[in-house]
């Protein structure tokens, strides 16, 4: 197998090479990828959209379709890792472990009685992995809350500098699995339950689809921001540009979403009860 | 770019990913996939991308390492290849 | 002689590439572990990506964010900007890349689950044996 499989890569690669003969020079200008289309993607953005970031603008406005039917790709995928690894059988761990913070004393309760969730210095952990760092804690509570700063304004921002939706709610994502990896999968799953979750994958993908349909209702074509302007009260280039902010929130809490329902999926085999 | 420069991390991103493909532990494996999306990313950034460099940096190198690390965790660390 | 050099200064750059590609597929043929199947998926995707975003690639240009909106003078000429359009395909491409990643995974942990291993011939054999 081994030999048969390097003798198709051999075989491949050098068709491959061989047909790099024909293809433009490395970063020559009069390629034909960037002599068609693209030059009035850059010309006209500005004047069109008023976003002077040409890969937002093409993303979310020229290429508009592309991209909805994109996020719904990440919906569905992050709805078949649910379908695929999540065991209803045994809804909530039998016991919960608990750690004294003061002695380190590790107990384990049985879940319907007297949980000491109420008491100041009782921590739950998870029972394989028991991170008991000081350091590691209190840096990730400090750091979170700028990653999550942080990404509001690269999905804000993404007019004018590099980011975005996808960007944006993928270290939006990053936040609260670093939560459920610092902590444990319970304190991140208090946060945002699962619930909560999947209905937050499927707001983001009704919300670019409901800009859409919104400007389907002002009279014209669907994804057209321009319709908006009636709206908003701006003029239709202005309203273009809001158009696009509306659609990479939706796409940011989509991918947000998604990326945080298949890390609990995976990392606790479906059980949902502990992390790594 | 200086070509030299480039050069050097073109074959470190071969190099990464052939070590990824080749190591026999699966952690291992997953780090150096790391390493090579993250070297993928310098690349990209290089070459005026600058958007497509940002999603690799934030999805490559930080969110897929995460989900290998989680499955490798659940499944076993060796590997026979 | 001076002939081949510029060939090889024009290319060098693609046989990388698919060098790269290659070094995926080889993975998904060749390696028995699931998770090494994965990741040479990964790289195959990864090396492909790489191929579209220095198509976009323009000698002596810059990054694609018009620069009028930051004080800039004169006609914005397409010559200065590198083509953004394979960078939004590619953008995409990579978030996708990663939801797929994440069912593959999923099917992975699944299959260990049903069969104790991720040997591929393992699987295969035990497989046969039920």
């Amino acid at each position: 197998m081994k030999l048969l499989g390097f003798l198709i890569v051999l075989i491949t690669g050098a068709v491959l090479i061989w047909a790099t003969g024909e293809f433009p020079d490395w970063g020559d200008p009069g390629s034909p990828a960037s002599v068609h289309v693209s030059p009035r993607y850059i010309e006209k953005t500005l004047e069109e959209t008023s976003v002077p970031n040409a890969v937002t603008s093409v993303l979310a406005d020229y290429r508009g379709f592309d991209t909805m039917f994109e996020t719904t790709v990440i919906f569905a995928a992050g709805i078949s890792c649910f379908m695929l690894l999540r065991l209803f059988g045994k809804e909530r761990p039998e016991t919960l472990h608990y750690r004294h913070l003061l002695t380190g004393l590790t107990i384990r309760v049985r879940r319907r009685k007297q949980s000491p969730e109420q008491l100041e210095e009782f921590e739950p952990m998870d029972s394989l992995w028991t991170p008991h760092d000081l350091i590691l804690r209190t840096l990730c509570r400090f750091l979170i809350p700028f990653i999550q700063l942080f990404a509001l304004y690269v999905i804000a921002h993404g007019h004018h500098s590099p980011g975005g939706g996808f960007q944006g709610g993928v270290i939006l994502g990053a936040s609260l699995i670093l939560l459920a990896i610092s902590q444990d999968m319970q304190s991140a799953l208090k946060r945002i339950p699962e619930r909560t979750l999947a209905m937050l994958a499927a707001l983001g993908v009704s919300v670019y689809a409901g800009t859409g349909a919104l400007c389907l209702v002002m009279g014209s074509n669907f994804l057209d921001y321009a319709a908006l302007a009636g709206l908003f009260r701006v003029d239709p280039v202005e309203a273009r540009s809001l158009g696009i902010f509306l659609v990479e929130v939706g796409v940011g809490i989509a991918v947000m979403a998604t990326m945080i329902l298949i890390y609990h999926n995976l990392a606790s085999e479906g059980r949902l009860d502990e992390g790594l | 770019m200086i070509w030299q420069l480039d050069l050097l991390v073109l074959s470190l991103v071969v190099a990464c990913g052939i070590g990824a493909l080749m190591i026999k532990d699966l952690l291992g494996s997953a780090i150096l996939f790391g390493a090579y999306s993250f070297m993928m990313c310098v690349l990209w950034a290089v070459m005026g991308a600058v958007d497509v460099a940002f999603t690799e940096a934030a999805v490559g190198a930080g969110v897929s390492t995460v989900f290998f690390v989680a499955a490798v965790f659940h499944t076993t660390r060796r590997s026979k290849d | 002689m001076e002939q081949i050099l510029d060939v090889i200064i024009a290319k060098y750059n693609y046989w990388i590439y698919i060098t790269l590609m290659m070094i995926g597929l080889f993975g998904v043929i060749a390696k028995n572990n699931l998770v090494k199947k994965i990741v040479g998926m990964s790289i195959f995707q990864t090396a492909i990506i790489l191929f579209f975003v220095s198509m976009g690639m323009k000698r002596g240009a810059t990054i694609p964010i018009v620069m009028h909106d930051h004080g800039a003078h004169g006609p914005i000429q397409a010559v200065d900007y590198i083509n953004p359009l394979p960078h939004v395909l590619m953008l995409t491409a990579i978030v996708v890349a990663v939801s797929t990643l994440g069912v593959a995974l999923a099917l992975a942990v699944k299959v260990y689950k049903k069969y104790g291993t991720l040997e591929e011939d393992e699987i295969l054999e035990q497989i046969r044996k039920s």
